[in-house]
């Protein structure tokens, strides 16, 4: 018989064994950081960490939901761009014009997600092709509207969200207001996620979609709803972005492959079906550690896209290996 | 006597929260046909998987020919003689039957080409051996064959690929009668070719047919093996712990059944034509008949999956054309899947999330998913409850369950949503006795309620202990209709027998 005097340590070993990976993984990060540049424990230290990976955050919380439903948003780094170049096109310099080009671009995230979700259930388009060909068109869109070469800035009003502080805090002494938005923002996709129907229906859609189907969920609208999702996650990061990277055609490039890439190393599965927004916010930290890490190594751009591309594919390599180890 | 073919000693298996299996102890000789029966979760298919290194024991010992062997995985199981026929198919529906005999080890020419010529002839010796597969063309794609014939050529293959013993885990859960008897004819060429077979089903006549020895698990143990083959009544006993008395529930008293529930006039599609039908409150009607009588048809045009083009369709006094699952379900239909797997489940998520699918569905999307009009988690935790489903949790993947508790689930997710027509396709497929006696009076008790039900069945006992009334279908028509006291033989007749067709 097997060692029955340890049920304790066994039950032990469960609660280990359940914990996301993830989190291991970013913890032991934070720790090399933290060794090789100690004055990260302090408020401006992970502040910042926290500042520049909210849009990545934001952008993978939003793409759990597509990759739940059993599909992938490619188009979401191109529409950063078009938010950016849009919003430096429309206010035109005008700090009152903020307020209603940032609804408006909330709006178009919300749309261009719309506009996939038709596409992937009506016209049946794979979402892979799907939202690559939406990548595309939006790239050239955001190059059209700007003739090529994006006018100067933003104002100020608009970059609040971006750059702001929130001075004398206690404890932390200052928030940056994009950490803010970011824990509103997780907070709120993950309640979405986890605690409502919809978040029901987009893992039951992505694990069976003729099962949902014939007990009745309305498959066409939660598939689209989770696309609009997506995008509208994709415009907050890009109004996000606005503030702190300044106007150019291509400041939103690579973050779609980025949030697969952190989803998945939160242990969303793809093709559907199950998925976590918190734990897909833990692998856009990872991811962000990693590249804090390669900085500080001083490794160049390009090798840092060579790593980020290796992550990926351990990443989604780890993924289906669980897939078929759970049998499915 | 020689050595048993396998023997399985001790073994033991637990998964988190769950023990599978305690010190079980099996085996089988050559030649021979064991049944092993149990009820949903008694650990069946986990000690095949066991035997086939699926699983690793956690305790006990595998011996094959008097040998200690063993499996870490299934492709060397395979190697050494053992092929296990799960109820899904492993073979390529898109290629020829041949090219799926023959597939890795095909016949070359001396150019190293595949020997089509030589392929196909083999492929004829091989299935010539089977009665049910003599008239198969290696040609044939398999995707082609019913789901019988399907699984004859599985059997071949494993046959031609040396295979000594033969596992099948509820082989006839999706075949028709004339099908069973097909399979049942292959079982006995393999027998007597000198193949150990084991054999898991939960229907009693089957084992009566087949089975030299039967052994019973319960909760992961043995509860009894017989050398000889044992009453029904004595298994029963064995597997549930008492005798199971009204196995079916009553049936309906002429002041029980009301209006009709459901009226179609003329109606068909492209598979059906012609359909009359009427189910009343409180009444059970069975629809039998062969694979492709259009049973199947019938129940997707009413639940409007694939709805009728022409012909009315009247449910609780109105007229409905419902061109979703999800109007026909708001408008009062339920559907319980053919195919589980499939159709039913979502199988990543919980026991307690698939029980509530369909009540969330018609809730709004952004409310909490813990309560809705017409269930909550602790009323649906009392349903599955009440249904007997045996889980570590409800929280638990619905993955991990036997069979049986997953089709239990399903039911509960339509108790929940109390709707007039309730259409039951193949309700009891994979269930053990206890929870068939169970589904069949819960049946009863939603008709008692004043749902009409709709139930289509291959198994014909099942259709005349349950029914109040059967239609026959044929050819996509209602050719025949029984009083409940019909018997197997008019109703296997008027299935299979040549209609006068009409232009
Ligand atoms: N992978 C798994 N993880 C956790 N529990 C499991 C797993 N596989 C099986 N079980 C549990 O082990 C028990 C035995 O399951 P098994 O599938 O062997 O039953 P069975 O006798 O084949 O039932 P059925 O007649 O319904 O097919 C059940 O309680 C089941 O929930
Ligand atoms: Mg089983």
């Amino acid at each position: 018989m097997t060692d029955t005097g340890s049920p304790r340590s066994s039950a032990l070993r469960r609660r280990l064994s359940q914990i996301n990976p993830v989190w291991v993984l970013l913890v032991l990060l934070i720790a090399a950081i933290i060794f090789m540049n100690p004055r990260f424990v302090e408020p401006t230290g992970y502040m910042n960490f926290l500042k520049r990976a909210a849009p990545l955050a934001i952008l993978a919380a939003g793409q759990v939901y597509v990759i739940v439903s059993g599909g992938f948003d490619l188009s979401v780094g191109s529409l950063i761009t078009l938010v950016v170049v849009g919003s430096s096109m429309l206010t035109n310099n005008d700090p009152a014009a903020t307020y209603w080009v940032i609804p408006l671009m909330l709006t178009m995230g919300l749309g261009v997600g719309a506009i996939n979700g038709l596409i992937v259930c009506f016209l049946r388009v794979p979402s892979l092709i799907a939202t690559l060909g939406m990548m595309i068109t939006l790239n050239g869109l955001a190059f059209l509207w700007s003739g090529g070469a994006p006018r100067g800035y933003l104002p100020d009003t608009f970059r609040f969200f971006g750059r702001e502080l929130i001075r004398d805090v206690p404890l932390v002494r200052f928030i940056p207001v994009s950490v803010l938005v970011l824990i509103v923002v997780v907070g709120v996709f993950a309640w979405a996620m986890h605690r409502t129907n919809l978040g029901r229906h987009i893992h039951a859609i992505g694990d069976n979609p003729v099962a949902a189907r014939l007990a009745g969920v309305p498959v066409n609208r939660v598939r689209i709803t989770a696309f609009m999702i997506s995008g509208l996650s994709g415009a907050i990061a890009g109004i996000l972005l606005g503030g702190f990277a300044g106007v150019s055609t291509d400041v939103g490039a690579g973050y779609e492959l980025q949030a697969i890439t952190a989803a998945v190393l939160g242990g969303a599965q793809l093709l559907g079906g199950k998925g976590s927004v918190p734990a897909a916010f833990g692998g856009a930290l990872a991811l962000t550690a990693i590249f804090t890490l390669l900085n500080f190594l001083g490794l160049p751009q390009p090798v840092r896209q060579v790593v980020q591309g290796l992550i990926l594919i351990a990443a989604v390599a780890l993924a289906m290996h669980r897939r078929k180890q759970t049998g499915t | 006597m020689t050595a048993p073919m396998i023997a399985m000693n001790g073994i033991t298996k637990s998964f988190p929260g769950v023990r599978a299996l305690s010190d079980v102890s099996f085996d089988v000789r050559a030649g021979e046909v064991q049944a092993l029966v149990g009820e949903n979760g008694a650990g069946k298919s986990t000690l095949i998987k066991i035997l086939s290194g699926v699983y690793h024991a956690d305790a006990g010992e595998v011996h094959m020919n008097g040998e200690a062997v063993h499996f870490a995985h299934p492709v060397e199981s395979l190697r050494a003689g053992i092929a296990v026929i799960y109820q899904e198919f492993s073979l390529l529906p898109e290629r020829s039957v041949a090219q799926n005999l023959f597939l890795g080890r095909e016949p070359r020419t001396r150019l190293g080409l595949i020997d089509t010529s030589r392929m196909r002839a083999e492929a004829r010796e091989v299935l010539s051996l089977f009665a049910a597969a003599g008239h198969i063309d290696p040609d044939s794609l398999v995707g082609s064959l019913n789901v019988a014939t399907q699984q004859v050529v599985e059997i071949a293959k494993a046959v031609s690929t040396g295979a000594r013993v033969v596992v099948m885990d509820e082989p006839t859960a999706a075949l028709n009668e004339t099908e069973c008897e097909e399979l049942f004819a292959t079982v006995d060429t393999l027998r007597n070719r000198g193949v150990a077979i084991i054999y898991i089903t939960h229907r009693m006549r089957e084992i009566a047919r087949l089975a030299d020895r039967v052994t019973v698990l319960k909760d992961g143990e043995v509860a009894a093996s017989f050398d000889t083959l044992p009453s029904p009544d004595a298994i029963v006993r064995a597997m549930v712990g008492r005798d199971i008395e009204d196995f079916f529930a009553p049936k309906a008293k002429p002041d029980e059944i009301g209006d009709p529930v459901l009226t179609v006039r003329g109606a068909g599609n492209d598979v059906l034509r012609d359909i009359d039908l009427d189910i009343r409150a409180g009444e059970i009607v069975a629809l039998a008949g062969i694979q492709g009588a259009g049973r199947v048809a019938l129940a997707m045009a009413l639940f409007g999956e694939a709805p009728f083009a022409t012909g009315d369709v009247t449910l609780a006094g109105e007229a409905v054309s419902f061109r979703s699952a999800r109007a026909a379900i708001a408008g009062g239909i339920g559907l319980l899947p053919g195919d589980r797997k499939s159709e039913g489940l979502v199988l990543m998520q919980s026991v307690r999330d698939n029980g509530m699918l369909t009540s969330r569905a018609f809730a709004p999307l952004w409310t909490s998913d813990q309560r809705n009009d017409n269930a909550d988690t602790t009323r649906m935790d009392a349903l599955l409850d009440q249904m007997e489903i045996r889980a570590a949790s409800y929280e638990q993947d619905i993955r991990a369950l036997s069979g049986g508790n997953q089709q239990k689930a399903i039911v509960a997710r339509w108790l929940s949503m109390r709707p007039k027509l309730l259409i039951f396709i193949e309700p009891t497929r994979g269930i053990d006795v206890n929870s068939k006696a169970g589904i069949y009076h819960l049946m009863r008790d939603l008709a008692r309620e004043g749902a009409g039900i709709l139930m289509i069945s291959s198994d014909l006992p099942e259709v005349i202990g349950v029914a109040d009334r059967v239609l026959v279908m044929q050819s996509g028509r209602i050719v025949a209709e029984f009083p409940h006291d019909a018997s197997e033989q008019d109703i296997m007749h008027a299935a299979t027998a040549e209609t006068e067709v009409a232009a």
